[in-house]
């Protein structure tokens, strides 16, 4: 799986909810999702969500406000824990 | 001896001398007359402070609306502290079946059904649903002035932490810089009052016990903002201090639940600071003594005892 599609994956999974206040199509990737309006509890709601996209559970030290704050940081979590670009 | 210990040490002691009653629940407590004078001194002294800027005063019952509970967030961050209120709403029959469980010692409650009421789980949770129905608010926001009786299901033998507990709460409602200016006035506030009492003290950064998984990234999203100060007493022990007093800046959470508007249109930010008066009665009974009338006459005067 490439990085970008882990990308995509991500901003589908922000596509046609209601956790930011702008459409994810008009942000850039490192683009903060606190300042387009992510709430904390909309971020609990996307944590679940992406796990549930991804099939993984974060592990407690991703379990932080600066890991849903952008595409690029969603994306750079889960490769951390093997969600990354197929050889 | 243990922290439980000091606990279950502390809380015999205010059961022998009458200062608590024992309802054979844990966390659930009768308070004496002594016990509620000392009570009242904190939320006069409270009150006194408050009072300079003309906060609109509102007493809740200690339900709030399921609806209410539901609409708050707060069975997101913190179901595991919920408490709702059951009634039986069956047939005679139902009835007679109840009775005979009940004569057995089995579990009665199976026909038992959800009200409309939850316990407050805050005393500020009437708060922003009464503001919000008001419409947008004007350009000097809103300040409210509220008490109650709060419930939370943490059952514990530490006479500090009740289920059934009071919240003196001040709160504000308006623009970012309306709710952190509270926040900051508030804990100069808390900090002189609970001086005026001669009870040691620190301020620490803190976060509420959210629930599981999703709770931790709440908790360490509220650390990671400084969104919520306590002001610790230490009352079983320096190195396990017990929060009395906190200082919470929420951002737009209640804001965006209750739809409330600043002037311009901006969902309204909002903070509260709430005085735990049980808290802080336990923390003056342990520092000043069991005997009201051998703690120091400054502190006396200030409590008005």
């Amino acid at each position: 799986m490439s990085v970008s599609t882990v990308r995509a994956r991500i901003r589908a999974v922000l596509k046609g909810t209601d956790y930011l206040q702008v459409d994810i199509d008009g942000l850039a990737d490192d683009a903060d999702l606190y300042a387009a309006g992510l709430s904390s509890h909309a971020t609990v709601n996307l944590m679940l969500a992406l796990e549930e996209a991804f099939d993984v559970e974060l592990p407690d030290r991703l379990l932080r406000r600066r890991t849903f704050s952008s595409v690029y940081a969603m994306a750079e979590a889960l490769a951390e824990i093997g969600v990354k670009e197929a050889a | 001896m243990t922290v439980a210990d000091l606990h279950r040490a502390y809380r015999d002691e205010l059961l022998a001398h009458g200062l608590l009653i024992s309802m054979g629940v844990d966390g659930l407590y009768g308070r004496s007359g002594t016990f509620e004078a000392v009570v009242e001194g904190i939320n006069r002294a409270v009150g006194a402070v408050g009072d300079a800027d003309r906060p609109e005063v509102m007493r809740f019952p200690p339900g709030i609306g399921k609806w209410q509970l539901e609409q708050s967030g707060y069975l997101k961050s913190s179901p595991h502290l919920v408490g709702t209120v059951h009634s039986f709403t069956g047939s005679d029959s139902d009835h007679r079946a109840m009775l005979d469980t009940l004569a057995k010692g089995e579990d009665w409650t199976a026909n038992q059904r959800t009200t409309e009421v939850a316990l407050a789980p805050a005393a500020c949770y009437g708060v922003y649903p009464a503001i919000g129905a008001r419409g947008r608010l004007g350009a000097e926001g809103a300040l409210v002035d509220c008490y109650t009786y709060c419930f939370r299901h943490e059952p514990s033998v530490d006479p500090a932490r009740m289920q059934m507990f009071r919240q003196r709460e001040h709160v504000r409602l308006g623009s970012e810089d309306q709710a952190l200016a509270f926040r900051e006035k508030w804990k100069a506030r808390g900090q002189a009052i609970v001086s005026s009492f001669a009870l040691p003290f620190e301020i620490d950064i803190a976060n509420d016990p959210f629930f599981g998984r999703t709770g931790r990234l709440l908790a360490a999203s509220q650390r990671e903002e400084s969104l919520k100060f306590e002001l610790l007493v230490p009352i079983h022990a320096t190195e396990h201090p017990t929060a009395c007093v906190s200082f919470n800046y929420h951002r737009d959470l209640f804001g965006q639940a209750w739809k409330i508007e600043t002037a311009d249109g901006a969902t309204a930010h909002t903070a509260c600071v709430g005085f735990g008066v049980e808290r802080i009665t336990l923390a003056l009974f342990k520092h000043h003594g069991l005997a009201v009338g051998r703690w120091p006459q400054k502190v006396r005067d200030v409590l008005g005892l």
